[in-house]
């Protein structure tokens, strides 16, 4: 018997440090690479949807059930973006932790700066809007700031034997978060003002950031196919207005935006919002130098006809 | 009788969920119905609103206040169940004396009212609407938070036998339903039940998924099972196995074994039909979407074995079907099927079809089915051209993959 407890006891003593280890499970894989900044080694990350993924069609895969069941928190970008996958995959994970209201659930979108909530009506007709604002709130580097500050805060909150850890890794997240905004606001600089048409609405928080001026997207209404008619209208903006860039999301068909560049001359950018995006896109900050880096490249080679 | 005391007594014991585990339970405050968990989308999106692709995206359903409107009116609405309706009008032409659909009719409008019940569970209602009247096609309560990773759900529910028995109409790859399903599992409208059910996951190695469910029901399901007294009760069991074969690539598999007294049962000598069935579907859909391109293999076997006074009704069907997207809104599809009737297995029915889907945006899908399906016993070969309308509003829960 004594054996027998002993091996148990060697047993439980081995398996400690993995269970010591805090296990993220992110929609996004920009808040995945925020909570391992932030976490550093005291975490597992883990994110359901993809970098270069539609992250409105993300498939409620039951391998994702295994992800959650085992989760300590879950991190959502919130104004139901994920509502398409999430909700059934709560539900089947059986894990208390994490359901909205318990602890271990983490709205990313509180305290963020949230733009184009509606305020009037919404309804169908206008496509996918999304009756909580903008969801893609993350493509402004100082909300990446709030997220940092709000998963350090749960972090410490569900492992305080971390919370020194937590703060000193916040503290350089944040350190190098403001000496990147100042080279990311100086490249900018130059194209304040700048007029741009991007394909989906997916950049209201990047363009006040940098203030660039969304003068038209590609999709008619969100989550609507582009049609030839307004197919036309954004040729015509484009020309009219001198447009130099049309910035794409990575999951869009380029086919229509490649017409539209061939015909007005704009250079059509392929456009990242997420870590992971593309290989060099490794972490949050890389995000916003290799997206920073594209539009600068093509906004001063781009030529209007 | 001791059956009927233990399904009487099942409702009970999960109903204490709190008992098992208080601390996480109390934890939790019920969602504000505009919540993510509560609120949701309408059928599937794109090439969804065929069961497949379920990623639903965010659905506009609750909207800001209306100008002038005061918080005390909205918080008014946050416990109020999500609520949708989805119609489903069928057009038929061509000539099928044996399914003798109409030309057209609205031949489902699903309501569905979901909400989060309390910190242990939650509630969806699918009420059926039809030109016949009126029927609770489910109602049942999930029960979220119970140990030892445990889904349960009590009430009325399609009864986890194979794949597409599960799936509502809306979310199926085509109009219909196919032949094993009509002819082995009570017609076009499948097995449904009313019970208890108990998931439990089974994780194996290698981030594979497995579920055992093992389910417990009322011994009358429509067509299917006809119970000659209360203490005879329909079972079902169902496992299956999901592995993501690569990030474009997964393979999903069940089997299935059913029970219950069949229309032959008199009290004192029940006569059971068994069903077992297996299902298979494999999926590939490139996460990288610009192309939107993905294909759906799938195929389900269903056994039946009946048991009469005069002899055992043995037989069984089959269906294979694929479904390909060839643009962001465009899928294409096709079925071949057979099944033999589980009351007279000589009769054996076959069919093909193909189908075209187009879904002008994730709330509406639009898609006609050419089918030719031959009657056993009979001369009759039908070749019919079946054209369907979906079309959803309100806030639709998403479906499970």
């Amino acid at each position: 018997m004594k054996r027998l407890l002993g091996i148990v006891t060697a047993a439980l003593l081995a398996a400690a440090p993995a269970i010591a280890k805090v296990k993220v499970v992110s929609s996004l894989q920009d808040f995945a690479s925020i909570a391992q900044s932030i976490g550093g080694n005291r975490v597992d990350t883990f994110a359901l949807a993809k970098g270069y993924q539609d992250p409105h069609f993300v498939d409620a895969k039951p391998s994702f059930v295994l992800k959650l069941s085992d989760a300590d928190l879950l991190i959502v970008a919130g104004l139901e973006l994920e509502i398409g996958y999430l909700p059934p995959l709560i539900d089947q994970s059986r894990n208390d932790k994490i359901r909205p209201g318990s602890p271990g659930y983490l709205d990313a979108s509180i305290g963020c700066d949230i733009l184009n909530r509606p305020t009037t009506q919404v309804t169908r007709a206008m496509g996918d809007v999304h009756p909580y604002g903008n969801p893609h709130y993350w493509t402004d580097p100082e909300n990446g700031r709030v997220i940092a500050r709000a998963i350090a805060a749960k972090l410490s909150e569900l492992d305080p034997s971390g919370k020194a850890d937590y703060a000193k890794n916040l503290a350089a997240f944040e350190a190098k978060l403001t000496d990147k905004e100042k080279e990311w606001a100086g490249k900018m600089a130059p194209y304040a003002n700048t007029r741009i048409v991007t394909f989906h609405d997916s950049w209201p928080n990047f363009a006040k950031r940098y203030q660039l001026n969304i003068a038209g997207h590609i999709e008619p209404k969100p989550g609507i196919p582009p049609s030839p008619t307004h197919t036309l209208e954004i040729v015509n903006l484009i020309k009219n207005e001198k447009i130099k860039v049309i910035l794409v999301e990575p999951y869009f068909d380029r086919k229509t935006p490649d017409a539209i560049g061939a015909q007005t001359g704009a250079a059509v950018v392929m456009f990242y919002p997420s870590v992971g995006g593309v290989s060099q896109i490794t972490d949050y900050f890389a995000l916003f130098d290799y997206d920073i880096d594209a539009f600068v490249k093509a906004a001063g080679a781009g030529t209007a006809k | 009788m001791k059956r009927t005391h233990f399904l009487v007594l099942i409702p009970w014991l999960l109903a204490a969920p709190g008992a098992f585990s208080p601390d996480v339970a109390l934890a939790q405050e019920p969602a504000p119905s505009p919540t993510p968990a509560d609120a949701a989308p309408p059928p599937s999106p794109t090439p969804a609103p065929i069961e497949a692709p379920p990623a639903a995206p965010p659905p506009p359903v609750y909207p800001a206040p209306p100008p002038g409107s005061s918080g005390q009116s909205q918080a008014s609405n946050y416990f109020n169940p999500s609520i949708s309706v989805i119609g489903n009008f069928l057009g038929v032409a061509g000539h099928n004396p044996v399914e003798n659909l109409p030309a057209a009719s609205l031949r489902e409008s699903e309501v569905a009212l979901q909400a989060i019940v309390d910190p242990y569970g939650r509630a969806d209602f699918f009420l059926s609407f039809s030109e016949e009247g009126v029927e609770v096609e489910e109602g049942f309560l999930t029960l979220t938070s119970l140990p030892w990773k445990l889904l349960a759900k009590v009430g009325r529910m399609r009864v986890s036998f194979g794949k597409i028995n599960t799936l509502h109409l809306h979310v199926l790859p085509w109009p219909d339903s196919p032949l094993p399903i009509v002819n082995l599992l009570g017609g076009e409208e499948g097995w449904k039940g009313t019970g208890v059910s108990v998931a439990r996951l089974l994780p194996l190695p290698g981030d594979t998924f497995s579920e055992v469910t093992l389910q417990v029901f009322d011994g009358n399901a429509d067509n299917l099972f006809d119970a000659p007294s209360r203490g005879n009760l329909s079972y079902n069991g169902h496992y299956r196995i999901f592995k993501d074969l690569s990030e474009a690539v997964n393979v999903d598999l069940g089997a299935s074994y059913g029970a219950g007294p069949n229309p032959a049962s008199v009290k004192d000598d029940v006569q059971w039909t068994t069903l077992a069935g297996a299902d298979l579907t494999l999926r590939w859909k490139p996460l990288m979407t610009g192309n939107y391109h993905a294909f759906i293999l799938r195929g389900e076997y269903i056994h039946s074995d009946r048991r009469e006074p005069a002899g055992d009704q043995r037989g069984y069907g089959w269906f294979a079907s694929a479904e390909y997207q060839f643009a962001k809104r465009w899928w294409v599809g096709a079925r071949v099927e057979a099944s033999d009737h589980a009351d007279d297995t000589r009769l054996r029915d076959k069919g093909q079809a193909v189908t075209l889907t187009f879904n002008p945006s994730e709330f509406s899908q639009v898609r006609t089915e050419l089918r030719r399906r031959v009657y056993g016993g009979t001369n009759v070969t039908a070749t019919e051209a079946l054209f369907q309308l979906q079309f959803a509003i309100g806030a639709h829960g998403a479906h499970p993959f």
